[in-house]
C-alpha cells in the first residue's frame, strides 16, 4: 500500500537551532531518505519552505481568491513531506517513526487512495 | 437440535468469526459468512447429524458461502473478482483449521480492535461488537449512547481498518508490550463499566465484567505474560465482592461494612494464588500491584485486620513505576488508615495544589471523609456538597448525600 506522511513540527523549534543543529537534523534526513530508498519503501518526498513563503489558493463564486500563509494558525506546521510503500499500516507507522523529525514533532500517516471516474471513497455519503 | 446449536453459536461463533475474518480479509464479509453458515447448519445438521468438528465445518461452510458470493458479484466487479481469484484454497482446510490457528484468530482479532490508531471508545465498542459477540444495542446501553451513535463508531472503525491498512496480526515480539498495553486497557474499561457503572442507577453492571474476564482469560491461556495474569487476579478479586457492594435498596457498601459471605471466595481463591505466584516471580506491573493491594483486602477478614502498612508500600511502589493523581489519590486514602486523616488530608491538598483531580467527585469525597474524621463539620460538609455536585452515578449520590445528612 502506498501512505503519505507528512511531517509537522513547530518552526520556532528548528529557527531557535544553530545552523550546525540545523545542518545536522537536515543530514540525517538525507540518511533517512537513503535508508528508506535501499528498503524499497521510498517513492518520493520534499521538505519544504518555511510557512512563512506559502500562498493559500481559494475558488469561491468562480473568483480565484489568494491569501498569505497558510488556512489556520496551528501549533505546528506542515514541514515536507514522504510518499511510502509499505505492507500495512504496522510498517508504514515503524517507518514514519525513523523520520528524524518525528523527535521533534509529528507525523501524520495516511493511506493514499485511488482516483477513479466514479465510486470514489473518502467522500459521497451524502 | 435447535438448542444444541444455539448452544455451539453461543460459544464458537465468536472463533469462527475471528477466523473467516483472516481467510476472507474483510470484517463484514466475514459477519454475513458466519450468519450463512449457521444457517445452513440449521437445514443440515438436523438431517445428516452433527460433524465430528462443528467448528471446522462452520468455518468451511461460511468461506464456501463468502467465495460464492464473491464470485456472483464479481460479473460486475473486477476488482472483487481479484479477491475471489486470491481466496482460492491454497492451504489445506486442515492446515489453516488447525487449532493453534483458530486461537492465533481470535488474539489477531483482539489485536485489531484495539489498535492505537483506533480511538479508545472506538476500541472498545469494536472489542465488545466482534470479540465478545454483543449486540450494537447492547454496547449502546451500557455506554448510554444511542444505538445509531455506536453504530456510526463500528463502521467507522470498520472503514479505518480496511482503509488504512491495519494488519489482521499479532505484533512481533518486540511491539508485543505496547500493543498488548493497549488491549488490556480495553479489557479493564470494559470491566470497570461492568464494576463501577459511570452513570445510571445501577452500581454494577454484572455481564460486562463477565465480558472482561472471559477476555482476559482468553488472552492468559493464549500468551505468556504475567501483566495478563495481573489483570485477571485483579478482576477476580475486584468482582468477587461484586454482590457485596450494594444492598437490598442499591445503595453503597462501604468495603469495611461489607458482609464476607457475600464474597465470592473461590474467585478470590483463585486470584490470591495468581498474585502469590506472580509476585515469587518478581512480578512488578501496574496491574500486578493494583492485584496485589486488592489480595490484602481479600485477606483482611481472615487475619482479622486490613495490614494498611503493606498497602501504603505497595501503592508507593505503584506510584513509581506508573505515576498518576488517581493512584497517589488512592494511597492518600490509605495513609489516612496507617497515620490518621491530618496524614491523607495533607497528601490529598497537595495534590489540589498541583491542579489535579479538582473535577474528581472521588477527591473531595477523600477530603470530606478526613474532615469528617478531624471532627471538623463544616469544612467536611462543604467538601460532600462538592463531591456531590460531581458524581453522576445515583447510588454515589445517595451515599454522599446520607454522609452530609449525619452531619447537620
Amino acid at each position: 500500500m502506498k501512505y503519505v506522511a507528512l511531517v509537522y513540527y513547530d518552526e520556532d523549534v528548528m529557527n531557535n537551532m544553530s545552523q550546525d543543529e540545523w545542518d545536522s537534523l537536515n543530514q540525517e534526513c538525507i540518511g533517512c531518505v537513503e535508508n528508506l530508498s535501499a528498503g524499497g519503501h521510498f517513492i518520493t518526498g520534499e521538505p519544504l519552505h518555511s510557512v512563512d513563503s506559502a500562498t493559500t489558493v481559494r475558488v469561491r463564486d468562480g473568483q480565484v481568491t489568494t491569501t498569505d500563509g497558510p488556512f489556520a494558525e496551528t501549533r505546528e506546521q506542515l514541514a515536507g513531506f514522504y510518499l511510502l510503500e509499505a505492507r500495512d499500516l504496522n510498517e508504514a507507522i515503524s517507518l514514519a517513526g525513523k523520520i528524524p523529525p518525528a523527535r521533534f514533532g509529528s507525523i501524520e500517516v495516511r493511506p493514499v487512495r485511488d482516483l477513479l471516474p466514479e465510486g470514489n471513497a473518502a467522500g459521497g455519503q451524502g | 437440535m435447535q438448542d444444541w446449536i444455539e448452544t455451539t453459536y453461543r460459544k464458537e461463533s465468536r472463533r469462527v468469526l475471528a477466523t473467516l475474518i483472516r481467510l476472507l480479509g474483510d470484517f463484514d464479509l466475514a459477519e454475513e459468512a458466519l450468519h450463512e453458515a449457521f444457517a445452513s447448519a440449521l437445514a443440515q445438521w438436523p438431517r445428516d447429524g452433527v460433524p465430528d468438528n462443528p467448528t471446522a465445518w462452520l468455518v468451511s461452510a461460511g468461506r464456501f458461502k463468502a467465495i460464492d458470493q464473491i464470485r456472483r458479484r464479481s460479473r460486475y466487479d473486477s476488482k472483487v473478482a481479484e479477491l475471489a481469484r486470491e481466496q482460492e484454497p491454497e492451504a489445506s482446510p486442515e492446515d489453516c483449521l488447525a487449532d493453534a490457528h483458530l486461537e492465533d484468530d481470535q488474539l489477531r482479532l483482539i489485536f485489531t480492535c484495539c489498535h492505537p490508531s483506533l480511538a479508545v471508545d472506538a476500541q472498545v465498542a469494536l472489542t465488545l461488537r466482534e470479540v465478545c459477540g454483543l449486540r450494537t444495542e447492547e454496547v449502546a446501553r451500557a455506554f448510554l449512547l444511542r444505538p445509531a451513535t455506536v453504530a456510526q463508531r463500528i463502521v467507522r472503525a470498520k472503514a479505518k481498518i480496511r482503509q488504512a491498512g491495519i494488519p489482521y496480526e499479532v505484533p512481533e515480539i518486540d511491539e508485543l508490550p505496547a500493543r498488548l498495553g493497549a488491549v488490556l486497557h480495553v479489557i479493564y474499561l470494559v470491566f470497570s463499566e461492568g464494576y463501577s457503572a459511570s452513570e445510571g442507577d445501577a452500581v454494577t453492571r454484572p455481564e460486562f465484567a463477565q465480558e472482561a474476564l472471559y477476555l482476559v482469560r482468553l488472552l492468559a491461556n493464549l500468551l505468556p505474560n504475567s501483566e495478563i495474569r495481573g489483570l485477571l487476579a485483579l478482576m477476580l478479586l475486584q468482582d468477587s465482592r461484586r454482590n457485596a457492594r450494594t444492598d437490598a435498596n442499591g445503595d453503597l457498601v462501604l468495603l469495611e461494612d461489607q458482609n464476607h459471605d457475600l464474597w465470592d471466595w473461590q474467585q478470590i481463591d483463585e486470584g490470591l494464588s495468581l498474585i502469590r505466584e506472580l509476585l515469587t516471580q518478581g512480578a512488578v506491573g501496574p496491574y500486578t500491584l493494583q492485584a496485589a493491594i486488592a489480595a490484602v483486602h481479600a485477606e483482611a477478614p481472615r487475619i482479622g485486620h486490613t495490614d494498611w502498612t503493606r498497602i501504603v508500600r505497595l501503592y508507593d511502589l505503584l506510584l513509581r513505576t506508573t505515576p498518576s493523581p488517581v493512584v497517589a489519590l488512592n494511597r492518600a486514602v490509605a495513609l489516612s488508615m496507617r497515620d490518621g486523616p491530618r496524614a491523607g488530608l495533607d497528601a490529598v491538598e497537595a495534590l489540589i495544589d498541583r491542579g489535579e483531580l479538582v473535577e474528581y467527585h472521588l477527591t473531595h469525597a477523600a477530603r470530606a471523609d478526613f474532615y469528617r474524621r478531624l471532627g471538623h463539620t463544616a469544612e467536611a460538609r462543604l467538601a460532600y456538597e462538592q463531591a456531590l455536585s460531581l458524581t453522576k452515578q445515583e447510588p454515589e449520590r445517595r451515599f454522599l448525600q446520607r454522609r452530609l445528612d449525619e452531619l447537620k
